[in-house]
Parts: C-alpha cells; structure tokens; sequence
C-alpha cells in the first residue's frame, strides 16, 4: 500500500490538502509529504472519496506544491507505547526532543483511543490530597476524575498544577503518581518554568513531557493530547501506574481546532468554534477514569485560559460540560496577594461526595464543607451592601458573615507555594475560623458535627 | 440497483453509497467490519448514511448491505435493569465480547433471547383479542409484573395459547388468522406506538423533593424541562427524580454526558431501596447511556431508543417516568450530523428542523387509554445545558414553547450551595390547577393555599430585598423584618434539600405539608408576640425553632414535628412575658 506515491495534488488551503485520483483510502489513514527540496510531513486523511482526499497536514503546508509526493501509509496514527516512556520528553508528535533514542514500543496504539464502556468503569472515589485547603476541603479531588483549572492570562494557575503535582498523594499509600505532562502552544519560557520545576524536585524521571511549543505547527496540537492520553492509557491500564494527565493550555488546542474547522469551509457554530467542539473536546476528558479489572487510574488537569476571563466563552463553558466540576482561579484574590487565587464559590467538585467522609476523609467533611461556602458566600454578598449602606446597618448575624469571608479568604486559602496540609489540618483549620460565626447562624452543621468538633461549643 | 451498494465517500460519521437501493431509515451495514448505519439522505443514485460506529479505517470501494429494515428496539421480558448503548446494545454483552473499551462491529441482542421466562397466559382458546390486549404475563423481576401484549396491528381469535417456561422467542399464542404471537415484539423508535386516546393529566407525579412537589408540580403524563448551566445540578436533580418519583417505571437516559456518572448510577441504583415498594430501585429501571465520546449518530438515536421502551411499558398500563439527561446534547448530535450534510443551517448553526424534533419528542408523553384499555403514562423530564447558561438559545426556546413545567436552575444559587438550585421567582408549574383536587383529597384540604400563602411570602422578600439592597435590614419596619425572616426559614429550611443526606433526600407529601404549616405557624406567632412587644431577635432565636429547623436531617422527623411546633410557639409566647 505504502509503495505507490501521487503527485495529484488540485489545491492546497491552510492546513488542508486536496488531491484526486488516488486507490481507495481510508478515513483517518496517516500519509507522508515528500516535498520537492526532499523534506518530510506527515498528515491526516479527513475526507476520502472515489474522485477526491482531503489531508490535513500537522507541520503546515509550507514548501508544498503540486509536484509534492503524497504516500499513504495504510494505517491509522499510532504511538509506538513502551514503559521507556517514562522519563522522557518528546516533541508534540511524539518523536525525542531530549536527544534520546527513537522509541521503540511494546505496540503501537491508536491514538484516537477508544470510549470506555460505561458498564466497565469503576466509580472514582480515593480521595486525593493536595494540600491545598481550598481544593481539599471545597473541591475535593478523586482519583480517576477530570477537574479543569479554570484560569486566565496572567494568573498562577501553573504553580496550582505544579503544587498539585507535587504534593498528590492518597491518604493510605506512598505511591507516586507519573505525571503525563502535555504542552499545547504555551511559550517555550512557560514550558521551562514547568520543565525545571519537574527537574528541581526530582518529578521528572517519574514523568513524560509532550510538548508542542507557539512556534510549533498548530495543527499539531490536534494530535498531541491524544498521544499523551494515549501514553496515559498505556501506562495506567498495561503496566497498572496512577496517571496524573496535566495539559495546557486547551486554549490553543481549541484555537487549532476552529483553524481547521475554517480552512475546511465547515458551518461554524458558537464564536466560530466547530459544531462538533463539544464531541471533540469529550474524546479528550473521557479518556479519564478507571476501569474493571485494571490497578492504574488517569486522573486528568486540564488548564484552560478563559479568554476575557469569560466562563461563558464556548471553550470553558463546553470544557465545564464534560468535566467533573472546575477550579476556578479569579483575579480578584490574585490582586488581593492570596496565594492559590481559588474562587471556592463557582469552583466545584463533582465526585467529591464519594471521596469523603466516614473512612475516607472525616465524617464532618461534607457538612463543614457546606457550611463554609454558604458563610463565605453570602459573606461577599454583603461586601457589596455594606459599600452602599455602611456596616452599621447591618445586623449581628451579617456583621459575623462579613468579618468571616475576609477571614476565609485570609487564613483558609491563603497558602504557601510548599505548604502542603494534611486534610484534618484543613478540617481543623475551617473549624477554627467558623468560631467567629455564632452557632445558631451554623445551619448546615448538624448538631452532633458541634457537639464534636466545635472548638468551643463541644461537648 | 440493489440491496449491495460501495461506499463513495467517507467523511468522519457521514457515508455516501452509490448503486444502493434503499429507502429512508433503512439499517446498512458500511465496509468490510459491517459497522451498523441508517439511511437519512437520498441523492439520485446516491445514499447517504449516518454511521453508529467510529469510521476510522474505512476505505472508499468497500461494500455496504442494505438489511431493509428501520431502527427498532427488541421490547420484551428482560428490558428491566438493562442499560444499553443508544442502539440497545446491552453494556454488559459489549463488555463481554470486546472487553472495557468499546470497539466496534458487533452486535447483541437487546434483550437475552435464551432466557427462559415463566409465562402464565390470561386469555383462553376461543377469546377474541385486539391489538395491544394483553394475552399473559411474566414476572419480569420482583416487583414488575411484564404484561405480554398482542403487537399493534394484530388481533383475531385464539386458536391455542401455552402456559410455562419459554424464552422470547418460542411461540405461545397462535390466532384464528394464523398469526404466531412469541413474547418478544420489535418497535421501530422514530414512530410513536399507538395508542386510543389521551387525556387530562389529574394526578401528581410525587418526587419526594419539596421544591418540587410543593411549588412546582408535575402530573404524571406532563413534561419538564431543566435548564441551566453546568454545574447547577441538572444531573442531580434528575438522578433524584429517577431515584424518588412514584412512578412504577423508570427509563434513564444518559445522552452525551459524563462516563463516571453513568458508572455512579450504576453503582448507586442496585443498592437503593425504592420508598414505595421496598425493593431495589433497579427493578424497576432502564437505562441508556450513550456517552460523550461515544458515536455521535447513536447519540441521536439514543432519545428515540428510550422513549420507545417507555411508550412499550405505558401500553401495559404503566406509569412512566422518563428522563432525559441531556437533551442539549441530543441537539448537538443532529446539528453536526447536518453540517456534515451541508443542510442550511438554522439559528445557532442547528438544523432548521430542530424545534419541530423537539416537539415530537415530547409529544410522546402523556396520559393515554391504551389500545388494551388501560391506563397508562409517560412523564418527560427533559434537562437542557444552555451554552454559558443562557436561555434564550434555539435548544432552551424549543423546549419552552412545548414543556409544561419549567425548573430554571440558577447559578447564583449552587455557588451559595443551595440546592436544588431551583430558581423559586422565574420557575413555573402549569399543572396546579388541575392537580388541586388530588391535593385536597390526599393530603389536606388547604394544601392549594398553604402553597398559595408559601409562594408569596417568596414573593414578597424578593421586594423587599430590593429595598434592602438600598437602606440595610435594620431599616425596615419590624413586620417586614419578620417577613424576611420568615422568607429565609422557606430558602434555608423548606427549600433547600440534600440530595446526599440520607433522611434529607426525600420528604414525602404530608411531611412537606407539614413543614410549610410549620413555617406559617412560625409567623403568625411570631407576629403576635412582636405585637405584643417581643423583640423581633429573641422570637427568632428561640432554641425550639433551631431545634425544629435541625430535626429535618433526623428520623421520623414526620412524627415529631408538630410537638416540635407546639414547643416552639410556646417559646415564642412565653418571649412576650420576657419583655414584660
């Protein structure tokens, strides 16, 4: 199959490749360019007919003409998958970067990846500690989940993933995570700051880096998460490793994607964005999870930078739609100086109830949990009250709820970059500062939750 | 032409055939691997087919079959606990012959045909049936009893009928006519099944959730819609419904969504005990779960699919509750299947036809005379995830103009945790009316003006937190002071629900007519006593009324409440001699 070349190039637009009279080729089959000065690129079939194939070209069509040799490979695109992954870096389509030898896998997976039958999927539900409060305590993390930094430019969202990584771990075991880091057009500086960080604590022979920098062909970001999700996969459902998947930044992912989506004349949908962008998107984060039969787990960071820091803008909106919950980071708190910036309010985490609690985590976990956010957020609501009327207008109870949010703000989320507390220090902590709300204000509480942890009302 | 067509052109789940002979609808099987597709476009000699399977791999020349028959589901003894892809292929027979990934080409029965069911017959040789008269029934698991009917469009005397073990397919009624009835009927999905006539919903659907039940009501045979954006627990909400409501029969549709939520039902459901009978919830239960990376076509056939076994089990005289989660997905399917068909695009890029399917799906609901003559109905509850929570996109519209109720589900709201984050301003119920008189008969006789007198007073603090927004609380007369406080008691007390809280979960319907009494109690006291001097602070703070307000997340709250009440006023009485 792969012995013939063509030369029938008709158009060439964008990313894309027209060309005609071929054999019969398969949807999705890889192709080889051999462009006339007797360099390489390698593409995609998006569409295939009797009469026409489209291909998308992943390093740019740059330097093609119509005398360029086009090869079909016979074959989906795959990776060659190997446990000698780990430790290495690799470009955004999956050859060394680091200078190391070629990879040479036990097989070669689809990248594509197939869904994981619902049937065969465990519930996610070891609670993961990170050390931070605010995600511990109000957003909590389970193994096998997806939760998504919501962030913006000029935010430290990459410091939260780094300490994420970092600190990780369940509460009964030692065990390592391997961190599946994934670059998608950040700048070569931001991916130095992750790669040193990595190196620094020693996290990077437990890790394996794809990496697809600005100046790299954007269409190539189409594939990359799809090789890192498929070493992923490899690792944790082969060779039975805790995955942790951190890419950044969907942004550009999504960028590319809308790329394509034009030069291939498509209907666009919401801000130009494909129609299928959400089907798209759920073939990334579903590649999260663990399943029937196999010890290792994917847990998934993706970061995403909201343009405008809009939630509403299609790429977070979507993202929140397949995700389990989000962890919202917000200028505001930036500007204030608190260090992680995390909005606990429109952050969320949807498998936290089966990650805490009696055995796990503690039993009053899911109470005081509650009882914070409703304090903390009609705490702020009266911030913008008391700017009009004054605080002397305000009633006891409000008074108390408004001295609170600052507090929490304060003392609760603010941490250090290296401060990692365990969760009953966290538990401890929120406990402590809920003592400047009186009791009977404490509503979410249950009575025997007071009666037993309550610093000054137990029993 | 005939019924062996080759493939021209591939382009993701979109396939165009030439030299086919089909006819709209009909089943293909595309390329070498027989990946399942359904005829939706003819062009001239050209056949174009939305493909259930992923199309990677798939070569231009490879020959595609034409089975000449429509999508259909297999509807018989077995459909209980099932969960199913969007074609009906069961998870668990998926699992086992391709193991935890979903690869593709294979194909499974929708419901096992060796099993053997115990089938007693309730018609005797010589009877004369009709179409959808039932002729025996199943035990189909311990609390559903399957009511084998004779196929639309059937009916004649019986000639011989059999009682005992069969499985599906073995033959157990044969008529006059020589018509050879098995239990197992196939239903194509995209037509209704049919029915004699429908009425007036009269009676509640009871969820057991207060906000619900209470302020916004749905009838058995009516439709629901949930929007809102992600994150305000439109899937809590509806796995609530699934879990709580009195409906005998339960089909759960999971279009598009998350994986591990459908895992969590799975796991969740066996282990649930259902309120009103006592036996695992899953008895009761179907469910398809057609996920976000799943194949996009299946997802459009996935609500078909569902509704479908529904309308199957309302012909035996059910009443079902179907829910799907979410209908916005469902849209999404149909609008990248017609950019790929370069239809003209609609509004927002969806296909122009997207209201009218949206209309039609919903029509399938309600309360109807079966062709057996019973009486049967089908509830839809459909959520909604509007792009950044904004309703006025064409997938919420379309769900408005044709839905009775309408739960709006509030962003605000969820990030203070208040759930179900049901706005309680801009929800509406249309039902009331028609349902008061059930209300009345089954559970008080002022339950219409409790409700009336609750809505109100919500009314009424939304007003009045306008005018606090400007002066402060301390501000306000002491009356309107109380009825804040009383505002906040129906948000904090009534309202609000927890959904992960084991007692807190459901509250049936003397129990919430109990508590909004409490709440009125609470207020007519209290007035009483700040006429008569109390200060407003020590009426509120009476321990009684926290201990009222926390003995909700107790047992037999129902029980204790109205000694609780009596406690509490008198504490609130006794707050007057205080003063004095």
């Amino acid at each position: 199959m792969s012995g013939k070349e063509y030369r029938t190039i008709t158009d060439v637009k964008g990313p894309l490749v027209f060309l005609n009279k071929t054999e019969p080729v398969a949807f999705g089959e890889i192709v080889t360019l051999r462009l006339t000065d007797g360099s390489i690129k390698n593409g995609q079939v998006l569409d295939t007919s009797d009469d026409m194939v489209v291909v998308q070209v992943f390093e740019g069509t740059a330097g093609i003409d119509r005398k360029t040799g086009i090869r079909f490979m016979g074959d989906v695109f795959r990776l060659p998958v190997s446990k000698d992954l780990i430790g290495r870096i690799l470009t955004g389509a999956g050859k060394p970067r680091d200078g190391g030898p070629e990879i040479i896998g036990e097989s070669n997976a689809d990248i594509i990846g197939a869904a994981i039958n619902p049937y065969s999927r465990e519930s996610p539900e070891e609670f993961i500690q990170t050390g931070i409060s605010a995600i511990d305590c109000c957003t909590t993390l389970v193994r096998g989940q997806k939760l998504p930094i919501f962030s913006a430019s000029g935010l430290p969202h990459n410091d939260i993933a780094l300490q994420i990584a970092r600190q990780a771990k369940l509460l009964d075991s030692d065990e390592q995570f391997i961190v599946v880091f994934c670059a998608m057009g950040i700048t070569a500086e931001e991916y130095n700051y992750f790669r040193h960080d990595l190196e620094r604590t020693g996290a990077l022979e437990n890790a394996v880096l794809f990496v697809n920098l600005a100046d790299d062909p954007a269409v190539e970001r189409l594939i990359t998460p799809r090789l890192a999700l498929t070493a992923a996969e490899f690792l944790a459902f082969e060779h039975d490793y805790h995955v942790l998947v951190i890419y950044t930044d969907m942004t550009n992912y999504c960028d590319s994607l809308r790329q394509i989506g034009a030069a291939r004349e498509e209907v666009p949908g919401r801000r130009g964005y494909p129609g299928y962008m959400y089907t798209d998107l759920a073939m990334l984060y579903e590649r999260a999870g663990i399943v029937k039969g196999k010890k290792g787990s994917i847990t998934q960071f993706p970061i995403l930078t909201m343009p405008g820091d809009d939630i509403t803008h299609p790429i977070p909106d979507l993202s929140g739609y397949i995700t389990e919950g989000q962890i919202v980071i917000s200028r505001e708190l930036h500007q204030k100086g608190i260090y992680p910036p995390i909005n606990v309010l429109p952050s969320l985490s949807r498998l936290m109830n089966a990650g805490i609690g009696d055995g796990k985590t503690r039993e009053d976990h899911k109470s005081v949990s509650d009882q914070l956010y409703a304090a903390y957020a009609q705490g702020r609501e009266l911030r913008g009250l008391v700017a009009i009327v004054g605080e002397d207008a305000l009633n006891e109870r409000d008074r108390q709820l408004l001295k609170f949010s600052d507090i929490f703000e304060d003392t609760y989320l603010r941490q250090n970059r290296d401060e990692d507390r365990s969760i009953t220090q966290t538990l401890e902590m929120a406990w402590d500062i809920l003592t400047n709300i009186d009791t009977k204000y404490l509503v979410r509480l249950d009575q025997k939750w007071i009666d037993k942890y309550h610093p000054t009302d137990k029993k | 032409m005939s019924d062996k067509g080759s493939i021209y052109r591939i382009s993701g789940p979109v396939v165009t055939v030439t030299g086919i002979d089909a006819k709209m609808y009909d089943i293909v099987r595309v390329g070498d691997e027989g990946l399942m597709g359904e005829v939706i476009e003819l062009h001239g000699e050209k056949a174009v087919i939305q493909v259930y399977e992923d199309t990677s791999g798939v070569r231009p020349g490879e020959p595609v079959i034409n089975t000449g028959e429509t999508l259909s589901v297999a509807l018989g003894p077995g459909l209980l606990t099932q969960i199913y892809d969007g074609i009906q292929r069961p998870l668990k027979v998926l699992e086992e012959k391709m193991g935890v990934f979903i690869t593709r080409g294979v194909d499974a029965d929708g419901i096992e045909m060796d099993k053997i069911w115990e089938f007693k017959p309730s018609v005797a040789v010589g009877d004369e049936v009709s179409s959808g008269q039932v002729i025996g029934t199943v035990q189909e698991t311990e609390t559903i009893e399957h009511r084998v009917m004779v196929p639309p469009g059937k009916g004649g005397v019986v000639k011989e009928i059999k009682g005992g073990e069969f499985n599906v397919t073995e033959i157990i009624c044969t008529l006059e006519d020589g018509s050879e009835l098995a239990m197992l009927q196939r239903w194509p999905v995209r037509s209704p099944r049919p029915f004699v006539q429908k009425y007036a919903p009269d009676t509640p659907l009871v969820t057991g959730q207060r906000i619900l039940d209470f302020l916004f009501p749905l009838a058995k045979g009516g439709t629901a819609g949930i929007p809102g954006p992600f994150g305000s627990g439109k899937t809590v909400t509806q796995q609530q419904l699934a879990k709580w409501s009195d409906a005998q029969i339960v089909v759960y549709i999971g279009c598009g969504e998350r994986g591990n939520e459908m895992t969590e039902v799975l796991t969740e459901f066996p282990e649930l005990i259902d309120p009103n009978t006592g036996k695992p919830l899953m008895n009761r239960t179907v469910m398809i779960a057609n996920t976000s990376n799943m194949p996009v076509a299946a997802r459009e056939a996935s609500v078909y699919t569902g509704v479908t076994i529904a309308e199957y089990f309302r012909d035996m005289g059910y009443d079902v509750a179907l829910m799907a989660d979410s209908t916005s997905r469902w849209a999404e399917a149909m609008r990248e299947i017609s950019s790929r068909l370069e239809e003209m695009p609609g509004e927002e890029g969806y296909p122009a036809y997207l209201s009218s399917r949206l209309a039609e799906f919903y029509e399938r609901a309600g309360r109807v005379e079966t062709l057996g003559g019973a009486d049967g109905s089908i509830s839809i509850i459909g959520a909604v995830s509007p792009p950044g929570g904004d309703i006025s996109e064409p997938v919420s519209q379309g769900t408005l103009r044709i839905v009775k109720v309408f739960w709006g589900l509030d962003a605000g709201l969820a990030r203070q945790r208040h759930f179900p984050s049901i706005d309680w301003l801009s929800s509406y119920s249309l039902y009331p009316t028609a349902l008061d008189q059930w209300y009345r008969e089954n559970v008080a006789p002022d339950f219409p003006d409790v409700r009336t007198k609750i809505s109100s007073l919500l009314q009424v603090e939304s007003e009045l937190q306008e005018i606090v927004q400007l002066v402060g609380s301390d501000a306000l007369p002491i009356d309107q002071q109380l009825t804040l406080e009383v505002a906040r008691m129906i948000r904090e007390y009534f309202l609000q629900q927890n959904a992960f809280h084991e007692v807190d979960t459901y509250s049936n319907l003397d129990l919430q007519y109990k508590m909004a009494a409490a709440i009125l109690s609470f207020q007519d006291n209290a007035k009483l006593a700040i006429e008569a001097g109390a200060m407003l602070e020590d009426v509120v703070n009476v321990p009684a009324r926290t201990d009222l307000l926390r003995g909700r997340f107790e047992e037999n709250y129902g029980e204790r409440i109205e000694s609780l009440v009596t406690k509490m006023n008198k504490q609130i009485a006794s707050a007057v001699e205080a003063e004095d």
